[in-house]
């Protein structure tokens, strides 16, 4: 059953918000990294150079430092660090829990590798993951801090299971740990969690897998933690309407990249957790006009009111140069500005929002 | 008394060192993938690449030996995406994994390429020259209707002639191989697309078109699941394999034993007994006991021979795990000596 959004939303409203409406507008979380911090990832192994793990620590308090500032230049209601201390969605949590072990690389097309890893025992929880990740941005950020996690589903399926019987029961191993490190984030403060499931599009047969998994790891978390889900690139006729069957607030999905074409799936029956849509394209390299962006938050707008609408890039958008995604980031803010402007002028029908006032 | 062969059908991840000097001179895009007529350091670094995939076969004592296909960036879509009438589109699935290839576009006469041939007379040679140890050479290729499948036809018309056309075209590469014991073709996509009810005969022939170019002993690789049971009796009435290969690993095996024992099998078999998408490496006792197992199943049928080989390609494991598989096969051999 879908968890109380409405319980936790207002906490994001800046309170110096323009407008009496608020689309509450975030980020799903890997942003460009700057080339130097690339660079100073590959000076600390370099035998012959004095440039240590000491100095890559503060590198990377930089660069986190540096982009949450970006993102609240953009005007961002909720902000995330834009991952610069992450690797890769699955080797940086793997790196992290007891259990797993790294090969080494294995392809994913053409010269493209992943590390992908092994679970090699049961897995368990060591050190908090996150906490000080978030601790730290928290404490440099204006403005609320929203963590992501790649899920368990995820972490399950994109590594070689050694250990357990089925997959799925490794799943739901993960889950509990991922409740673990959500509690611990909880405690330190955070209001904003996100669940990252891209498995989810592949294998959408598995959902019911995903929905367990879900509960396990909001057991416990109160309903003033705000706990999204972010499935991206799939066909979401096959996971919908299961989803509202999830115990999660906001359901994130990539529908840019696709225009708008899988909007009527989540019209019938009506969509139960907040949408977060996504409204710029993570793999286009333009920055989308103010005036398109507009008209793609009005495509969320005939699934949810206002109220439970949510303004989202589709996806990390690390794969773009780095001004583009911030020009991006900056119109789309701007964008669900105008339209909120224009919801409390009464120039947009809610019942019909393409319809031209 | 049946023979015991431990042999792989090919298609290695390429060691560490080659997917980075590789991806160096090469690049990491689309366009940057292999179109067949590399020279310079890039073939250098896959004739080295060819030369320790020897090396590791028969150090683990393979009774057969595969080029390794380390150049084969599109998996067995290969022979197509290097074919000169054939153009690339976008990276598309394999089969149902985290995998890629570019989509082979078929859009002229598919004539004879060489491609394979080069590679397996290099590896020939290899063979015959080093001293870890000596086993015949094997050579792999696709099935037809596993490459049908996986490739797009903008040239041929209708799926049937398609297919004929692409049995035609492997049939004229292979006719071109270096003398070989052995042949996988590989065909998946007899389990995971298998052919309309109807049409096996069609897909059967596809593949005897195959299986006739070459003298060698032919097996028919299937993977990811049990056979259709239908189409399991037309492969082994009609595909002219010495032995189909079938996924002990992944699917319901019981389902595999009860087509070989309604429906006969080929005069030898062969056995997907290790796990090739998974980095837990089987003992040898294992393996030897599933082949036993498998065996006992079927007492009536006496093999020639079973091939004891992985379920899938190899180049789904990291490279340490990849040589501990290979040695695992053959050490299974010498457990059921």
């Amino acid at each position: 059953m879908v968890r109380n959004p409405s319980a936790n939303r207002a906490q994001f409203r800046p309170h110096d918000h323009p407008n009496d409406s608020f689309l509450l507008t975030t980020v799903v979380g890997s942003y460009p990294k700057p080339k130097w911090l690339n660079r100073a990832d590959e000076l600390v192994e370099d035998p012959d150079s004095k440039f240590d793990e000491s100095d890559l620590t503060e590198a990377h308090d930089d660069a986190c430092r540096l982009i949450t500032h970006e993102h609240e230049r953009a005007g961002l209601d909720t902000v995330v660090d834009g991952e610069m201390r992450r690797n890769e969605m699955v080797e940086f949590f793997a790196e992290r829990i007891d259990g797993y072990e790294f090969n080494g690389p294995v392809k994913v097309w053409g010269h493209n590798y992943f590390d992908k890893p092994s679970v090699v025992e049961e897995v368990s929880y060591d050190e908090p993951w996150l906490v000080e990740e978030f601790a730290f941005t928290t404490n440099v950020a204006e403005r609320p801090v929203k963590v992501p996690i790649t899920g368990p589903y995820t972490l399950g399926f994109w590594a070689f299971n050694e250990a357990y019987p089925s997959t799925e029961e490794l799943v739901y191993d993960l889950a509990d740990l991922v409740n673990e490190e959500v509690e611990k984030l909880v405690e330190a403060g955070a209001r904003y969690v996100q669940i990252d499931e891209p498995a989810l599009a592949t294998t959408p047969e598995d959902h019911a897998i995903v929905g367990e998994a879900l509960d396990r790891i909001v057991s416990g978390i109160d309903e003033d933690v705000r706990i999204g889900l972010h499935v991206c690139y799939g066909d979401y006729s096959r996971i919908y309407p299961e989803i509202n069957d999830f115990p999660i607030d906001e359901f994130d999905v990539e529908l840019c990249n696709g225009d708008y074409e899988q909007i009527p799936t989540f019209q019938e029956p009506a969509f139960e957790p907040d949408l977060a849509l996504g409204v710029v394209d993570a793999h286009t390299a333009e920055i989308e006009p103010v005036e398109e962006i507009k008209a793609n938050i009005r495509q969320g707008l005939r699934v949810v009111p206002p109220e439970k609408l949510t303004i989202s890039p589709d996806c990390g958008l690390k794969l773009l140069p780095r001004e583009i995604a911030y020009g991006k980031t900056e119109n789309m803010v701007e964008a669900a500005r105008q339209v909120e402007a224009e919801i409390d002028a009464g120039e947009i029908d809610l019942d019909a929002p393409l319809a031209d006032d | 008394m049946t023979e015991r062969v431990a042999a792989t059908p090919g298609i290695y991840p390429l060691p560490d060192w080659a997917k980075e000097t590789l991806s160096d001179l090469k690049g990491h895009q689309k366009g940057d993938l292999l179109s067949g007529d590399e020279g310079g350091e890039i073939a250098e670094a896959y004739d080295e690449v060819r030369a320790e995939f020897v090396d590791d076969q028969l150090g683990a004592g393979l009774d057969r030996v595969v080029e390794g296909q380390g150049r084969w960036d599109d998996m067995i879509a290969h022979p197509l995406t290097v074919h000169e009438s054939v153009e690339t589109g976008g990276i598309v699935r394999y089969y149902d994994n985290n995998n890629f290839y570019r989509d082979p576009r078929v859009v002229d006469d598919l004539g004879f390429s060489g491609d394979v041939a080069a590679e397996l007379e290099a590896a020939a040679d290899l063979i015959d020259g080093t001293d870890v140890g000596d086993a015949p050479l094997a050579a792999t290729l696709p099935g037809p209707y596993s490459l049908a499948a996986l490739a797009t036809d903008e040239h041929y018309g209708d799926e049937s002639a398609f297919q004929a056309a692409i049995a035609d075209f492997l049939a004229g590469e292979l006719e071109a191989f270096p003398a070989h014991e052995t042949l996988f073709l590989l065909e998946p996509s007899l389990v995971t697309d298998p052919p309309a009810e109807g049409a096996e005969e069609r897909a059967t022939d596809a593949i005897a078109t195959v299986a006739d170019a070459t003298d060698a002993d032919v097996v028919v690789q299937t993977s990811y699941g049990a056979l259709d049971e239908k189409l399991y009796a037309h492969l082994v009435d009609e595909a002219d394999a010495d032995a189909l290969g079938l996924d002990l690993v992944a699917g319901d095996r019981e389902d595999t034993v009860y087509n070989v024992q309604e429906y006969g099998a080929t005069d030898s078999v062969a056995l997907g007994l290790v796990d090739g998408q998974n980095t837990l490496v089987e003992e040898p006792e294992t393996v030897a006991e599933r082949v036993e197992w498998f065996e006992g199943q079927v007492p009536a049928a006496d093999f020639e021979a079973t091939y004891l080989t992985p379920n899938t390609e190899l180049f789904y494991l990291p490279e340490n795990k990849y040589r501990a598989k290979l040695s695992a096969l053959a050490a299974a051999t010498e457990v059921l000596e």
